[in-house]
């Protein structure tokens, strides 16, 4: 099945096309000043922009693929990518946003490879309502997280989003960890607006349910 | 408004993107039902829980690290975007 697409016309394939209508930009971003400057041959400007994103480009890359070393790869191919092209960015959108969407390419075609016998893609999985529907109304304790270590709590997260399709974990950390708005998320994946309000609500609400076993009160049994 | 009608507008809920009226449809919803109550609550704390973790790190030598690899392999491909590389732009030995 195609990627579901924005009324906008655009290609959903070409990570590095811009999406201009829905990421308005009322007024101009430092990081275009930047482009501007690298654009000119000025490689500092662009090292001040990897050094900008890279966490961000990372953790986009490991949320979505779950594994390190191919982060770190993407990361790097990421980067190396946008320097090629730069001259198609042209500001109308936001260089982080560019970024993001040529890391979520890199990152599912990253687990294509991985899967070789499988299609993966943003639409994978995402038809099932399975998980979605409220089971556990069990209330959880104030501050669920403090009644683990750092470490312990990064596990569980870890192990929670790695349980997510690739198309509801992509969403979901787009819009919810990388704090990206729902129209930046849909420009980065080339989802139409109501598409990602839609794998959004069911990624939190599985998510939910499957922390729920840890966080909820009374109960002893998860530590 | 019943509690399906009332998940099929959570995010925009969440997301402060629902109009006046429904809002108050939605209020209403939550102050009668504590199924969706508990599920509003636990649901946010799913959001925070996630945006506060360091799910993972990045520590300072990796980003050294990925960074003097980006940098080196756009130098060594031999040009800028739009110019050619400058001399003094160039790694030693090319």
């Amino acid at each position: 099945m195609a990627v579901e697409t924005s009324s906008i016309a655009r290609d959903p394939h070409n990570p590095f096309e811009e999406v201009i209508a829905a990421d308005p930009q009322p007024e101009i971003h430092p990081d275009v000043a930047l482009v501007e400057r690298a654009k000119a041959g000025d490689t500092a400007a662009f090292e001040q922009l990897v050094r900008q994103y890279e966490r961000q480009i990372f953790r986009t890359a490991q949320h979505i693929t779950q594994n390190r070393e191919d982060a770190e790869d993407i990361t790097q191919d990421v980067f190396f990518k946008a320097f090629q092209k730069l001259d198609q960015f042209q500001g109308n959108s936001k260089f982080s946003t560019w970024l993001v969407r040529i890391a979520v390419n890199e990152s599912l075609m990253r687990l294509r490879k991985r899967k070789t016998s499988k299609t993966v893609s943003m639409d994978q999985d995402v038809e099932t309502d399975e998980g979605s529907i409220p089971r556990d109304f069990a209330e959880w304790r104030p501050n669920p997280e403090q009644n683990y270590s750092q470490a312990e709590l990064a596990e569980i997260l870890r192990k929670t989003i790695a349980g997510l399709p690739p198309g509801f974990r992509t969403v979901f950390t787009l819009r919810d960890i990388e704090n990206l708005s729902t129209e930046e998320t849909a420009a980065a994946l080339g989802l139409s607006v109501p598409a990602v309000k839609s794998r959004l609500l069911r990624a939190r609400l599985q998510l939910r349910e499957r922390l729920s076993r840890y966080f909820r009160q009374n109960n002893e049994a998860s530590k | 408004m019943n509690c399906t009608e009332f998940l099929s507008k959570l995010t925009d809920y969440f997301d402060g993107q629902i109009d006046p009226a429904l809002l108050t449809e939605v209020k209403a919803h939550l102050g009668t039902c504590h199924h969706c109550e508990v599920v509003v609550d636990t649901t946010r704390k799913t959001i925070d829980v996630y945006r506060g973790a360091v799910t993972y790190e990045f520590p300072e030598e990796l980003s050294n690290r990925l960074r003097a690899a980006v940098m080196e392999r756009c130098l060594a491909s031999g040009k800028l975007p739009n110019i050619e590389v400058k001399a003094s732009a160039k790694p030693a030995g090319q």
